[in-house]
């Protein structure tokens, strides 16, 4: 069976890890033209969430297109504000003032630093109190991208969400390219930093489905405070190659993280997910479950760490990375790892790679479906364990029926139930 | 003519040791055999021979199955020909619900036969006319396949699927163990039904325990021993069984 390859993984700093980005360090960058508008339209209304979101930001090309954006059902909402990174600088809102690149650690991060300089971006202020359950969705979208040189064409997407006390809220990100098969070369370096006040609630969701051609590199800095709730579902569908930071600082007691991953890959796609669980103080809770679906010639890496501070007494931490291997020339590079200093916790870490289960196979053949359909359902049935948590019916939409596609199946079926999805979780 | 015919079947894991080492059996249409014997005789291996298993290889013999080589056949294609394998160890497939899976099979099946695959609505139909027989509760439909099922759920979940399949040919490898007296009626009640629907259709049981045959009255009881079957008779064989045991049997053929 597949092994386990540890090249890339020899050295622990970020950059050294990922070999893989070398090339992107050897390439030039320059902005991306604005869309033409009937492309960029069309692109939109593709992954528009329509009347199930309470607004809708899009950017297309690392330009923010107002006239595709609805903001409409916002002045209803009370206490949440959606508006575009320009107006808030114009304002010079406090926010802004308070907040921006105060969390994402630009200095160690060199894609964070690129990304400072300006371009397309969004802030959400969630007031006091405040709850907006329907998804607030910002769509990041690249068409035909064009940069003035022989340059790579690129976007900067920058969002900052501030959750204020005892708020609560949904955010959907999304990123796409024209054609899920489109091999227009691209890059997206985006920054998200989010921080929770005390007791708010934030169920955030981050879609990747940018075209085969593009490279996506992207971090996100998350900091909680006591007693607020953080659930992220960060799917990674497209792109020739992918790299997200995800960063959760636990810096109030009873705080709570859970960190939800789902990576479908097939061809020469590389995905990286590099998470850190950060705890801070005690009696804090984190839940993490990456799972990776891997065809072709794919690799994927997670590389998770939960570090507990000397302070964090009574954390409770778990993670784990499961890994479903549909060929012998997929690839997965798990690292789960724990630094703990504290001496009154409870942390568990886990990782699994492997085949298709052929007992359940034939178990699904044998009542007479094809062999292509059991190991479709058997994917469908791995993945289902993290799509069934994710609680926005759009996005859920998405990843089913982009795994219906990869199956040349109808896109009609929904194998899972919905039911069964997590309500718990917030 | 037999619905299956077995002649001289040997088979082994692959590459591995001989378990099976010439089985005999002929299954008439409309009969109902029962295959009794210790563990490791080699029963399991020989439903799960003639469902298709890829771990195991036949190494000499053949089976014929309503008329065609079934040992030809993928395994798909042997349940679409209507042969259906109820699993001593059903698989748990957390994700899938049952009736997405059930609505494949069926259709499959149909579309095999060039019949018209069953709309949503004729497909709840056909469900919940079956759900009833095995008094199960709606909820179970959308439960995923297995998952969290007792080890009774699990052999009733095998016959409710076997009803609504509606093969021409059950094996029922165990079918009986896990179950407490009151599904093992239920059971066995639904057994028959299905094979009274028509005159064609067989089962074969395989078991450890006389107890399944005072509910599905087999028409012939064969005993296994080491691959082979070497004792066959009617019903009474199972009591004899029961009261002397399996080292009687090898006791009366080494004699011979």
């Amino acid at each position: 069976m597949t092994g386990l390859k540890t090249k890339s993984l020899r050295n622990n700093e970020m950059m050294n890890d990922a070999f893989n980005f070398k090339i992107l360090a050897e390439m030039n960058f320059a902005p991306a033209e604005r869309a033409e508008q009937a492309a960029a339209r069309e692109l939109a209304e593709t992954y528009s969430f329509g009347k199930q979101a309470a607004a809708e930001m899009v950017f297309v090309n690392g330009h923010f297109e107002a006239e595709l954006s609805t903001l409409d059902s916002l002045p209803g909402m009370g206490g949440v504000r959606v508006m575009s990174l320009e107006e808030a600088i114009a304002k010079d809102d406090v926010l802004i003032r308070k907040h921006l690149g105060k969390y994402a650690r630009i200095a160690e991060h060199p894609f964070a630093a690129i990304n400072t300089g300006g371009g397309g971006g969004v802030v959400v202020h969630v007031g006091r109190g405040a709850a907006c359950k329907r998804p607030i969705h910002l769509m990041f979208l690249t068409v035909a991208p064009h940069s003035p040189s022989e340059a790579v064409a690129a976007s900067f997407p920058r969002v900052l969400v501030v959750a204020e006390e005892n708020s609560e809220c949904s955010v959907v990100e999304t990123y796409a390219g024209s054609g899920e098969d489109a091999g227009g070369e691209y890059l997206t370096n985006a920054i998200t930093e989010m921080v929770l006040g005390p007791s708010a609630r934030m169920d955030h969701n981050k879609l990747q489905q940018e075209g085969m051609g593009a490279y996506h590199v992207a971090v996100q800095q998350v900091n909680l405070e006591a007693k607020s709730l953080f659930v992220s579902h960060s799917t990674s569908l497209g792109s020739k190659l992918a790299r997200n930071d995800l960063q959760v600082f636990l810096g109030g007691e009873e705080a709570e993280a859970t960190l939800n991953g789902l990576v479908i890959a097939k061809d020469e796609q590389h995905i990286d997910n590099h998470t850190l669980l950060h705890h801070e103080k005690g009696h804090c809770t984190s839940h993490e479950l990456y799972k990776h679906v891997l065809d072709g010639k794919a690799t994927a890496v997670f590389k998770g760490k939960i570090f507990v501070q000397k302070d964090a007494q009574k954390t409770d931490s778990k993670q784990t990375s499961k890994s479903l291997l549909l060929t012998d020339t997929a690839c997965m590079n798990a690292q789960p790892s724990l630094e703990i200093y504290a001496d009154d916790v409870k942390c568990t870490h886990g990782s699994t790679t492997g085949p298709v289960d052929e007992n359940a196979v034939f178990y699904l053949v044998s009542r007479g479906l094809s062999l292509a359909q059991a190991r479709h359902l058997m994917t469908y049935a791995f993945a289902a364990d993290i799509t069934r948590r994710i609680r926005v019916a759009p996005v859920r939409t998405r990843i089913e029926d982009f795994m219906a596609a990869q199956h040349g199946l109808p896109q009609d079926l929904r194998i899972t139930d919905e039911a069964r999805h997590d309500v718990a979780l917030l | 003519m037999g619905l299956l015919e077995i002649s001289n079947l040997c088979a082994r894991v692959k590459e591995g040791k001989d378990i099976l080492k010439g089985v005999d059996l002929v299954i008439e249409e409309g009969e109902v055999h029962a295959i009794m014997g210790k563990n490791g005789s080699g029963k399991s291996t020989l439903c799960q021979v003639l469902a298709g298993r890829e771990v195991y290889e036949v190494t000499q013999g053949q089976v014929i199955f309503n008329g065609k080589d079934l040992l030809k056949m993928s395994p798909e294609e042997r349940a679409r020909e209507g042969m259906f394998l109820g699993f001593q160890y059903p698989v748990e497939i957390p994700g899938v619900s049952t009736s997405y899976f059930l609505k494949a099979a069926v259709n499959e099946t149909r579309k095999h036969h060039g019949l018209k695959e069953l709309s949503a609505v004729e497909f709840l139909k056909l469900i919940h006319e079956k759900m009833a027989m095995f008094g199960m509760d709606k909820s179970f439909m959308n439960r995923a396949i297995n998952e969290g099922f007792s080890g009774g759920e699990k052999k009733r979940n095998e016959v409710f699927q076997m009803a609504v399949i509606n093969p021409l040919l059950g094996l029922l490898d165990e079918t009986d163990s896990g179950l407490d007296i009151d599904a093992l009626k239920t059971v066995a009640a639904g057994v028959n039904k299905i094979h009274r629907s028509d005159s064609k259709k067989a089962i074969l049981l395989v078991t450890h325990y006389q107890r399944l045959l005072n509910y599905i009255v087999p028409d012939k009881v064969h005993v296994m021993i080491d691959g082979r079957i070497i004792k066959s008779g009617g019903k009474e064989l199972a009591l004899v069984l029961e009261e002397r045991g399996y080292d009687w049997v090898e006791n009366e053929v080494a004699a011979k």
